[in-house]
């Protein structure tokens, strides 16, 4: 736990830009909000170790979920769900009830 | 038989003249009924789908659009109780009501693969007729700033079912 906080406030001291850090200078977080069936941003760039958080502000169920499958965030109405990257690299992701919602994490080393 | 040819035929166009038909803009409690039997009626037809559906991807859908409409309907419960609005039937809500019972019948009769494709095309039609009503007619009427915003929601989600549903129906070809 410690070691991720460290590492989140080194890349924020490195000026890395994240969505997280214009919302709170010492949130290790990077948020994207679902609305209105959408992911905002649609892409998210954060660094091995950091978690995004998906927040779910419409009425109904989404899932942020990986395009190969490999993992799944549950996303019940006004909930939010978060999940650590521990690769680096470009990945897809969508929400499985509604396939036509779509994202990206772009995971930098 | 008529109401079978003219469903399939031309949902469309009739639907586009029950809307037309209430010259009148609807009232908000109509509003709420129309929105929440458009909202039923695709719950009833999705769990006639549910138990009669093969494909796998047609079955997620079914789901998918109990999952939608159950708690888009819920939500739309919840706001005419907080503004003491009572939902009024009305023209449009039986004419809905009404393409959607024949609608039901003639899925009734189908099996297999043959319903799996009836029942995408019917929903790629109806989110299309409703989706049209909701940007034409009613979000346009309505006049509670909260119920707007919801029809609003609304649409955007029923819009993803309609592109949802032109992906499975495309699939199934
Ligand atoms: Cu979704």
């Amino acid at each position: 736990m410690t070691w991720r906080r460290l590492a989140a406030g080194v890349a924020l001291a490195a000026g890395a830009a994240c969505a997280g850090a214009a919302l709170g200078a010492a949130d290790p977080l990077h948020r994207v909000e679902i609305k209105d069936v959408g992911f905002a941003p649609p892409v998210i760039r954060v660094r091995v170790g950091e978690a995004v958080e998906w927040t779910n502000n419409d009425p109904v169920a989404h899932t942020a979920t990986a395009s190969d499958g490999s993992w799944e965030v549950d996303l019940q109405p006004g909930e939010s769900g978060r999940r650590e990257m521990q690769k680096a690299g470009t990945f897809g992701y969508l929400c499985r009830y509604h396939p036509n919602m779509t994202g990206t994490i772009v995971v930098a080393p | 038989m008529l109401i079978r040819i003219a469903f399939f035929a031309a949902a469309a166009v009739l639907s586009a003249a029950a809307f037309a038909q209430d010259a009148a803009k609807p009232s908000d409690p109509q509003i709420a009924h129309i929105a929440y039997t458009a909202g039923q009626i695709d719950i009833a037809s999705a769990e006639l789908a549910r138990s009669k559906a093969t494909n796998k991807d047609v079955k997620a859908f079914a789901d998918d659009m109990i999952r939608d409409h159950k708690a888009v309907n819920e939500k739309a419960l919840a706001l005419v109780k907080k503004l003491g609005v009572t939902p009024e039937d009305n023209d449009i809500s039986r004419s809905l009501t009404k393409q959607s019972e024949a609608k039901l019948a003639e899925l009734k009769g189908l099996q297999g693969p043959a319903f799996d494709k009836a029942y995408a095309a019917s929903e790629v039609a109806y989110h299309k007729q409703v989706n049209a009503a909701l940007k034409d007619t009613l979000i346009p009427a309505a006049q509670n700033p909260e119920l707007k915003s919801l029809l609003q929601t609304g649409l955007k989600i029923f819009e993803g079912h309609e592109q949802h549903a032109e992906m499975v129906a495309k699939e199934l070809k």
